[in-house]
Parts: C-alpha cells; structure tokens; sequence
C-alpha cells in the first residue's frame, strides 16, 4: 500500500506492506534511525515519536494507522542547527550513556510538556512508566526532562 | 586535575546521540541486503529427529536455509577459559555446535537460519522449517542438578558437572572454624538475571568477492577478540580480510563480551549467499538467548572471635552454567569470585569450593559485576548475620575488622592496591544520617511502616589485567590494551583506542586526557573506537577497564611528547635534555623561543629543521600497557527501605554511596556510571527475576510483561561520594568504576529489607508477596 | 506479524460490512493490545479493520445522569475530558492511570473493554457503576458483557460504539501494579452508587468480578476494618509468577478497603 506522511515537515510517500509498522517504515524506508526498536511488547518506548502532536510508540502502530498523519522523529527536532531545548537538556545533564534509548525519551519529554507544562521530578518520574533505560538509572534522565520542561516553558 | 582532566566535561558524543543520528548496526542497511531469522527449538531438551527445510525454500523471498550440515566444517563454540577440578582435572566441556543437529539443551537454542530477502519473509519462512523433536527430561536448578537420577546433559560428562574447583586453605579453615567462639551459617541464592542492554545484540554480515574481505557489523564489547576468533579459530577470513566494525553500541553489561553463535552463523551465511546478511534479534530472542547472569546457590559459614573478628569463611557454591560454557563462563564462579571472598576484611582463612553444572538453560556469563556482586553478596550477608548474632552493630562490626594496611595480600590469591576502607565508611555513614536512623525508623513506624537500614562494603578487582597472571588462571588470551596517538600536521590529534565505550563515554574521557596533556582544545581530539580495519588491536571493555586503554592512551601521548621534545630542540637550538613541556608549549631555559605544540606537529611533518636520519618525520605513536596488578575499586553503601506490612511492598527510600575509584577522570560520567549500576543492583534485589518453569523449562519471563525491569518511578534520588586513594597499577591511578553500584547494592538493600523485618536472611528478589509472607506466617497458602 | 490487509473503513456501516464479509478480519483501534499480539504471532486475522477515527465511536458526553464515552476515545482524552471529570472524576483518573503516556495516547475504551484482559482496568469500572456498553446492535449490561478471560458477550462483527456509566461523584479506583508490567496485579473500584456500594475487583486471574459480600458488608454499615475475615469468591483468584491466589485475595482485601476509604474521604 502506498502511504503518505508528513515527516519532519516533508511531505512524503512510501510503498510499504500492509503490515509494515511505523517504526520500521521510519527505520527502513525513510532510513531515519533515530527511532529504534528495544522490544516487542510495546514496553521500552524507544521507538517514541509524535504523530500528530502527540507521543505514541511506533511499533504499536501500522504504517497504514499514521497514513495522513504529521509525525516528528528525533530528527526533525533541531531548527537549523539549534537543538530543541528538551535535547540540550539531556546533553547538560547527562540524560544518556549509550544513547538506545534517548531518541525515545526525548520524544516523550516534549510531550509531557505539552501536558503537564514545567512538570517536578517526581512526576516525570511516574510519566517514564512507559520508557525503559538500562543505563543511567534515570537519575539524570528525570533532572534533564525536568529542566529541559523549564527551558520549554521558559522559551515559550 | 587539569583543564579537561578530572572535571565534569560535557559529553562529546552526546551531540549524535541526541539528534538521532547516533549509529548502531540495525541502522546499517547494505545494498542488497538479506535478513536472517533462526529457528529456535521450543523445548528445552530434545532429540532432534528430523529436519526438513523444503517447504520454507518454497516461501516467498527466501534465498536460502541453513542447518548444521552447512556448517559441517565450522568447530564447536570454544569456551576460553580452562578451569581445572580440585583433583587436578581438565573442566569437562559440553559440545556446543553452531547449530544444533542432534540435542537441543536450552529453549531457544538455534537449529537452523532463513536468509530472505525482508525481514519478515525470514520470519514466515522460519516457521515453516520443519523440526521433528523428542522431548527429554530436563533439570533447571543447579541444586537439583548434580542429584542421582536427574537427566544428564552431555554424554560422558557425569552428574552434570562442568568442574568441582576450590581455592584457598581448607584444613586452616576448618581448624579456625573448629575454635571460633562464634559460628554463624548462612545459604543463599543469588538470582538469575537477564542482562537486558535496551539494544538488542545485532549483526550485519558482508563479503565483498573483489576485496575478497568479510566486514562484520556486530555490536559487541570486545570488536577484536572477535576478529582473532573469527578468523584464527573459525577459518572465515584470515585477519587481515576481516573487519569486525561494532559501531555505537547500545549498551552491554557483559551480555555483548562473549562469542555467540548466531552472529558466527550469520557471517557464513554472508559467504555462503554472497549477500550482506543482517539479523537483529528481538527482545524475545534476548531474553532466551543473551548469556544471563549470576544463578548461584552457596553455603556459607563464618567463624569470628569473641571480640567479633573474622577468624576464618568458608563458601561452598554450586554455579548454574546453562546448557553449555559460554565464552568466559568458566571463569565467573571461580577467578572472578572465590578470590573476591575476602571482601574489605582481614579474614585469616578462607576456602571456596565451586561446582558448576550444566542445566537446560541459557548459557550464563559475565553480567555487570561478573563474579564479583556473588562475592559480596556472600560476605556482606553473612557479615550482618554474624553481626545479628552477636549483638553488634552493623557498622561496627565492619570497622572491627577491615583491612588497613596496603598493599594486603587476601588468603584467596589477590593482593590489594590500596584503599580507605574505614573513610568510605565514615562518609557513607554521614552520608546516609546514620546516626538519625532510629528517629526515621520510629517515624516511620508512626505511619504503619517498617523501616530498616543496610550497610555493604564492597571490594572489586578491575582493570584486567596482568596477562601473565591471568595465562596461570587459565585465560586463553592477553589482556592489555592498546592505544595509537596520531598528531596530524595541524594539530589535530586521533586516538585509535582499543577499549570500546557502549556508554561510558570514552570519546570524552580520553579526549580530555589527550587534550590536557597535549594542551590543546578538547575538540581537536577524535577517538576511533570499535572498528578493526582503524584500531589495530585491543581487548574491549569489560570488567571496568577502561583504565588500561586509557593507561595505553597515557603512555602514547608520552612518547609523543618525548618526540616532541627531540624536534623542539633541534628548532629552539638547544640541548634536548633542556627542553621542557608544559602547557601546550615546549620551552628551554636556554631560549626565550617557545614553541606551541600545534607548531611542532607542523614542523613534524614538515619534516626540514631538523636530521631526518636521527628523527623520523611524523607524528603517530602507539603503546600497549599491560598493567602489573589489577585495580581495586572499593566503597560503601548504605540503603534505607521502607516496607509496607500490608502489601509486602519494599520501597528504597534513601540509598548513599561512597566509593573510591582512585583517580577519576570525569565525575559526572563516573556518577552516571554509579547510578546505573546501583539501579540494577536495587532491580536485582527487588524485581528482577529470571524463572525457568521447573517441568518443562520454558522461560516464564520472557518478555517485560514478566521479567520486572527498574523503572523511574521506583528509585529514591541517589547521593552519591567519592574518597580517592590511588592505584599504584597504572601511570593514572585509576580504578574503575562500572560495575561497583550493582555489586555493593544487592547486599545493601538486602540487609535493609532483613533489619527492617528483624531476620537474618531473604533471597533476592524480595518480591512483595514474598515480604509478606514472612511477616504474615500463618497467612493460608 | 503475519501477512494482512489493513483497511480504513470511512463509516461505521462500512466498517460492520467489512467485518460481517469475513469472519477473520478483526477490529483495529489503538492497536495497544492488538498490535504486540499480532507481532508475537499469536494471531493472524486476515485483514484489519480500522475503527480508530470512526467519527460514529468518538465523544464524550452528558446524556441525563449518564456519561456517554464514544468507543474509539483514548485514554488520554477520558482522562483529560472536563465532562468525564465533572459526572465520574474517578473514571477520568482510572484512565489517566492506564498503562504509560504513549499506550494512553493511542489505546481506546472501546477496545480496553472488548479485550477484557482479566488484569485490564476499564473493566471494573463498568461493573461497579452498572455501565451499559452500546454496540452496532443491541445495548448490553456490563454485567452480562465480560463474560470470561479475554472474551464478551460481542458477537463476531459487532462493534462496541460506546459505553454509558452512570454518573457517580463518589467513587475511586486502586490498582496495586504488577511490577513488570504495570497492569493491575489488583485493581478495585469502589463506587457508592443509589443503589448502595459497589465493589468490583479487577487482577485476580479469572475476569473481573463484583464482590457482593463486602457491598453488603458496608451497606449494612460495616467499616473496612470488617472486610478482614469476609470471604472472597476463591475460584476467581488464579496463580502467576507475580502473586499466588491467596496473596491476590489478601491484595484485593486491602486495595478494597483503600478504595472504600478514598471514596470516603
Ligand atoms: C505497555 C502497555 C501497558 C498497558 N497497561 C495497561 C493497564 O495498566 N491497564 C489496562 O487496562 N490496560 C493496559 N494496557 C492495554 C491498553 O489499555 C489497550 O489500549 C487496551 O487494552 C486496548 O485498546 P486498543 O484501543 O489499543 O485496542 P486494540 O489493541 O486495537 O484492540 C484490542 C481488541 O479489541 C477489539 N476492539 C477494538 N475496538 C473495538 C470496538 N470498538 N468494538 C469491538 N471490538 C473492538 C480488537 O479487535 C481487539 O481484539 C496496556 C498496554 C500496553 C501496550
Ligand atoms: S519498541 Fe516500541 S515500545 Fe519497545
Ligand atoms: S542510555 Fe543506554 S539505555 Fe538509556
């Protein structure tokens, strides 16, 4: 089937399966890997991206589903070479080590600003529920969100 | 500490990372690229009676099957660390081939692979292949597994026992133990763990006719000891035709160190096809098949005066190996454990018996900590046992008797380097308000909690190691690292390292190493890490030891500047004995003249001012450091845990860290190093899991649904210290700092849990239903 | 995944048609639950039927004393709507409580309670308020839609379009998580309705259910502390890695009286 997006501002159109997910469309035929896949049961959130605005986890979702939809990856976050203040902030504060899952995490820091405006650590923390971090221990994940929601308040 | 050095420097790799334009080899996509996908057996033990791979051969996009009996040629998988049994035996390997053709010993062990042309076209054909089995009894706990009449795993290896290994003074220990005025006795657990780095272990398999040369993407801690292996033992490529390339790696833990059989397949495949060969596993495929960790069942028994000192400790430990040795598997319950025994203590005798067993499960190997975390968890529970025993104070009893004079050589074959064991103690004390506990307890106990507080002092062996030690140990291979420094004519320097970061952030931390002693902007520098075609040879990064590859950074950037100083003196004109460096600049007493470290680089390679026959041009040297001992990172921990009586739930409500890592070279890259580690120790002791159904087998927790993974939510905010004496075994004096949070924390939230409830002992993990029961015994069920 | 065709009906009646035509295509919604079943292969229906935008599945809104909640409405959205959080602040704050942001974003009421997972939370809430599901056919009591494990009163092609709870201010809903996966290892709602308190328990292994001893216990008067040595309907309750069955019940005792005391409080 043929699919048409809106990615990171472009307009495009993919001939993908039917049972293509979004993420491996993103991943394989829009060859933007940002987005990864950490599991298969919809838990590790590392394949978080926005469609429509919003954050949902790309491997719960078919290629199909998102068909005229707007999705932003990791990729499109920087504006001309400015990174996103959420991205900054994850580099300030050391929000990652190996970098799996971060594109994810990210992602859905934006969103929860978008919910819950300049948001406290403790609840960041209970908004991770659907992101898994193998490495940091979410220490500084949780300070890099909570201070990235600031700078986006900040800024906006 | 200098400009860079020893400062909280901001990652220079984060830049990638956070655009998402880090690499990792699933984002590698090759022109005419395959998929693989394996069959896997579904049962746990069985005869295979039949395979028929026709009907996926007829599946769309198929390109080709694999079984064994492509493989004929191909060796079985080495295990590369030969333990010998007490009676002087060799260990008694299991066969373990590529693919399995006539006995299966693990669900999930691969059987056969589909090569096609997408992915899921691999998968659909996968299932078509046609197994026939015949289901055998199976045995998956290691205290069951030596018992008579249970089901053998490997013909001619008797009781399932891989190896009956001891270490230390036996008599001495049971003599002491005969005296003591205190005996205290203790068995436990330690759980099995799935490793669960969030990338899953993935390769991408290429031979190239024309170059006649096979490129594997893989990602994998150790990118040469797979080149050496690939090539010398499975005959794919002699070495100078195969590069091994392991890009970004999204962490390892140890599950990405050892040889695995899927990633070999899949690079005969690629020669066998002529096609570039991918396969990603999937997180179903990880949790069956990436090496787990731990699984021990000990007993263990302490002797101590009546003043509360150690006389003598006694370990007996069966270790579950899985249905074979995996690579370093071997080497976990023995070297990396047994010598850990004497923990921060003076213990005049020690013994440790091993037994490792083969049972049908996944093969286990190092994970976070590897050996280690089992030590201390054996003595920093029958510590606050004997403790409890005898009235005193859990803190006390550690300072009664840590050891204070370094170097210390243990009964159990190491020798420690230095430490403070007594100021980690104090600081973790103060740290943690110790001495507020019973105010916070009482609080607590208002609000219808149970409050308990635990102390745990660890001591590990890292930066391995001395090559010649470790050959006497039974290592298959050296154990150094390497480094290259390459100063180009502008000033710009690369460092070909052969320690490989999957999060530690080396990138930055021998890039400010570089830069401060070069005196150059830290953005000059660029390390190569991961890539056998760039880096000549190293030995990865595991077992916190990224100070050897940095220890080889250190001593390449010194002949550099011992080059430097040649040329500088033939420049300024004066003796080279004269010529000093400091600051990014080369100088003389004799001369006003300086010359910047940029401008000799230049000259370098301009190569006209000074006897080229004397000085070669150029600007590239390199050095391999094998260190004389290992480093001894050590500290102590406390945790503060709440439980609710109602529900059996443990919260973490306080955990502080002291630990002394020598010479640090980044602290907030060592404090994220902390908090992670320290996370998975608490996942271990109250979530994580791995159940194997005792019947059949099957892996109970095979997906995050079960397997119960440390989340945000969970965890207290750490607090975090650092004492700091040196290692005497690298030009830095450097300890390492990877593995220590999940080795000291288990115990720590262990004897938290045990003070709380007022008992001497639970096994991890301290499942809410498990708390509540004990303090609930009439409880029906 | 196995092979399928994916398709987005442009009507409800469309849709129907779509599933009425062949008995192995099934409905799609958030794909919260359906997708992670379709990639462990644990299902091959032959084509998905995409009710997500279904403009007949979506609204919320007051209709008399009840609350109508279309189908394909997210659990973001039941827990971000005023409506919702003006009749059942309760049901808003169950929904908010759903697995994690993204799964929320996306995983619909509709297909929450057509799947019935026996850990799922929506289910109890439709129970203890009497919720009546309204589907392309026929109006169906809550009470006679979750049948058993994973399974309704849905007959193959009918569609859930929405679901009206009755509005109820006093009300709460606890879940005790399971620690892996976050679903309720015990959930109750408790409700105090006209027709007196309403408990119903969700987690305990064979399907949610209401616990009509402890109603009866507090509607006499009863305090929690008198739920203790009440019994509990003992077949309901199964074993699993994460709780046996006397440790379930014993949760579902506690999470009850917390529940009851939150609605009171
Ligand atoms: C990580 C994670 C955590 C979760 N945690 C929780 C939790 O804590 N509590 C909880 O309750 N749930 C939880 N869920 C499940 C989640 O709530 C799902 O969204 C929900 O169960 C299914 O809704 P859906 O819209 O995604 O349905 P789908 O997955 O699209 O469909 C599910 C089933 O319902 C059928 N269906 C869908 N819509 C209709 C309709 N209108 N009429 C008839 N049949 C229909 C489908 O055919 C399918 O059989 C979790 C899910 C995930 C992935
Ligand atoms: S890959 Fe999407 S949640 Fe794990
Ligand atoms: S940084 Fe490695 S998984 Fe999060």
């Amino acid at each position: 089937m043929t699919v048409a997006l809106r990615v990171n501002g472009e307009d495009v159109r993919i001939d993908v399966t039917d049972r293509t997910l979004l993420i491996h469309a993103l991943r394989d035929h829009l060859r933007l890997t940002g987005a990864h896949m950490g599991c298969d049961t919809s838990q590790c959130g590392a394949c978080t991206v926005l469609v429509d605005g919003v954050a949902v986890k790309s491997c719960a979702m078919l290629a199909g589903q998102a068909d005229g939809c707007e999705v932003v990856t990791i990729e499109g976050l920087a504006r001309d070479g400015a990174l996103h203040p959420m991205q900054a902030a994850f580099a300030e504060h050391h929000g990652l080590q190996c970098g799996f899952c971060t594109p994810g995490m990210i992602m859905l820091g934006i969103d929860l600003v978008r919910r819950r405006g300049a948001a406290d650590e403790a609840t960041v923390r209970s908004e991770l529920a659907g992101n898994l971090c193998r490495c940091t221990g979410y220490q500084n994940i949780v300070k890099a969100i909570a201070a990235g929601a600031r700078d986006m308040a900040g800024a906006a | 500490m200098g400009r860079n050095f020893g400062r909280p420097v901001r990652r220079l790799e984060d830049g990638r990372f956070i655009q998402g334009n880090g690499r990792f080899v699933d984002d590698v996509i090759l022109p005419r690229q395959t998929y693989a996908a394996f069959v896997r057996s579904p049962y746990a033990h069985a005869r295979i009676t039949g395979l028929d791979a026709a009907p996926a051969l007829q599946m769309p996009g198929v390109v080709r099957v694999m079984t064994a009996a492509d493989l004929a040629g191909a060796p079985d998988m080495p295990c590369g660390w030969m333990i010998h049994s007490r009676d002087g035996a060799e260990m008694k390997v299991g066969s373990r081939p590529l693919l399995a053709s006539d006995t299966v010993r693990y669900v999930g062990e691969p059987v056969a692979v589909v090569v096609a042309e997408s992915r899921d076209q691999a998968r659909d054909a996968a299932e078509a292949v046609a197994v026939d089995y015949d289901e055998l009894p199976v045995v998956v706990d290691c205290g069951d597994a030596m018992a008579p009449g249970m089901p053998q795993l490997h013909p001619a290896i008797s009781d399932n026992l891989a190896y009956d290994w001891e270490l230390g003074d036996e008599a001495a220990v049971d003599a002491a133990l005969a005296v003591a005025a205190h005996r205290v006795e203790l068995t436990l657990r330690n759980n099995r763990l799935i490793p669960n780095a969030m990338e899953p272990r993935a390769c991408n398999a290429d031979w190239d006719a024309q170059d006649e040369k096979l490129t594997v993407w893989m990602t994998h801690q150790n990118p040469f000891g797979m080149r050496t292996l690939y090539s010398a033992y499975y005959g794919l490529a002699a070495e100078h035709s195969l590069r091994i390339v392991s890009p970004d790696v999204g962490g390892g833990f140890g599950a990405k160190a050892p040889n695995y059989p899927e990633e070999v397949v899949v690079a005969f495949a690629a020669k066998l096809v002529r096609r570039p060969v991918k396969w990603t596993a999937d997180r179903t495929e990880a949790f069956l098949t990436d090496a787990h960790g731990r699984d021990h069942l000990t007993t263990a028994t302490l002797g101590l005066d009546a003043e509360g000192r150690f006389l003598a400790l006694k370990v007996d430990t069966i270790a579950n190996m899985g249905g074979y040795l995996s690579t370093t598997g071997s080497l976990i319950p023995t070297y990396m454990y047994g010598t850990m025994l004497s923990g921060q203590y003076v213990i005049p005798a020690i013994h440790c018996r091993t037994r490792a067993v083969y049972t049908n499960t996944c093969p286990v190997d190092a994970y976070r900590g590897a050996g280690r975390p089992e030590a201390a968890y054996v003595v920093e529970r029958i510590v606050n046992v004997a403790a409890r025993a005898i009235g005193v104070d859990q803190a006390e009893i550690r300072r009664r008797n840590f050891i204070r004079d370094f170097p210390y050589q243990t009964p159990v074959l190491f020798e420690y380097d230095s430490g403070d064991y007594e100021g980690s103690l104090n600081q973790a004390l103060a740290l943690s308000d110790y001495a507020g506990f019973p105010a916070r307890k009482a609080e607590a106990a208002a609000r219808g909690k149970l409050r308990g507080i635990g102390v745990a002092a660890y001591v590990e062996a890292c930066g391995i190691g001395p090559s010649a030690i470790l050959a006497k140990l039974g290592g298959g291979a050296g154990m150094w690292d390497s480094a290259e420094v390459r100063v180009n004519p502008v000033g710009t320097v690369e460092v070909l390292s052969g320690a490989h970061s999957h999060g530690q952030g080396h990138a930055t931390t021998l890039a400010q190493l570089v830069a401060d002693r070069f005196g150059v902007p830290i953005e000059s520098i660029r390390i190569v890490q991961g890539d056998t075609d760039r880096i000549q040879a190293g030995t990865g990064t595991y077992g916190s030891r990224a100070s050897v590859g940095m220890s080889a950074t250190f001593n390449a950037c010194e002949k550099i500047i011992a080059k430097g100083r040649r040329i500088c003196a033939h420049l300024l004109q004066v003796p080279e004995d004269s010529v000093r460096f400091a600051d990014g600049v080369f100088a003389s007493a004799a001369t006003n003249k300086t010359i910047p470290f940029g401008e000799m680089a230049a000259a370098a390679h301009a190569a006209n001012a000074f006897p080229t026959r004397e000085i070669e041009p150029g600007l590239v040297e390199s050095s391999f450091f094998d260190p004389p001992n290992f480093t001894y990172p050590s500290g102590v921990y406390v945790a503060e845990v709440e439980i609710d009586p109602l529900t059996g739930v443990t919260e973490v409500a306080a955990f502080s860290a002291a630990d002394d890592f020598g010479i640090i070279a980044n602290p907030m890259i060592v404090e994220g190093q902390i908090h992670g580690g320290l996370t998975q120790g608490i996942g271990q002791a109250l979530w994580e899991e791995c159940r194997y159904d005792p019947d059949t087998a099957q892996l109970i927790t095979a997906s995050y649904l079960d397997y119960g993974m440390p989340r945000a939510d969970g965890l207290p905010e750490f607090r975090l210290a650092f004492g700091c004496a040196p290692s005497p075994s690298n030009p830095l004096g450097m300890k390492g700092c990877g593995e220590a949070g999940a080795i000291g924390s288990p115990p720590a939230v262990i004897n938290a849990i045990c003070d709380a409830l007022a008992i001497d002992h639970l096994d991890m993990p301290a499942r809410p239903e498990k708390v509540w029961r004990l303090l609930h015994p009439k409880a029906a069920g | 995944m196995y092979d399928l065709a994916y398709v987005r009906p442009g009507g409800l009646a469309e849709a129907t048609a779509l599933l009425e035509a062949d008995e192995n295509a099934t409905a799609l919604a958030g794909g919260q639950t359906l997708l992670p079943v379709l990639r462990a292969r644990l299902a091959s229906p032959s084509r998905l039927v995409d009710v997500a935008r279904l403009a007949e599945l979506k609204g919320m809104a007051l209709d008399g004393d009840r609350v109508v909640i279309g189908a394909a409405e997210t659990h973001a959205a039941v827990s971000q709507s005023p409506v919702v959080a003006g009749a059942i602040p309760a049901l808003g704050r169950l929904a908010g409580g759903i697995g994690d942001p993204q799964v929320r974003n996306r995983g619909t009421l509709g297909g929450a309670i057509a799947n019935n997972d026996p850990a799922a939370c929506y289910p109890s809430a439709a129970l203890a308020l009497d919720a009546v599901i309204r589907t392309t056919r026929r109006e169906i009591a809550a009470a006679d839609f979750f049948t058993d494990l994973f399974s309704t009163a849905l007959e193959p092609g009918e569609l859930v379009t929405a679901v009206m709870f009755p509005r109820c201010a006093q009300a709460a809903y606890v879940k005790f998580p399971n620690p892996a996966s976050r679903f309720a290892l015990i959930g109750v709602f408790a409700a105090r309705t006209a027709a007196g308190m309403r408990i119903a328990v969700t987690g305990a292994g064979a399907g949610v259910f209401r616990w009509r001893e402890a109603e009866l216990r507090i509607d006499a008067g009863g305090g929690v502390a008198d739920l203790d040595d009440l019994a509990l309907p003992e077949d309901a309750f199964t074993s699993d890695l994460h709780g046996s069955a006397d440790y379930r019940m014993h949760l579902a005792r506690v999470m009850t009286g917390r529940a009851i005391a939150a609605v009171d409080a």
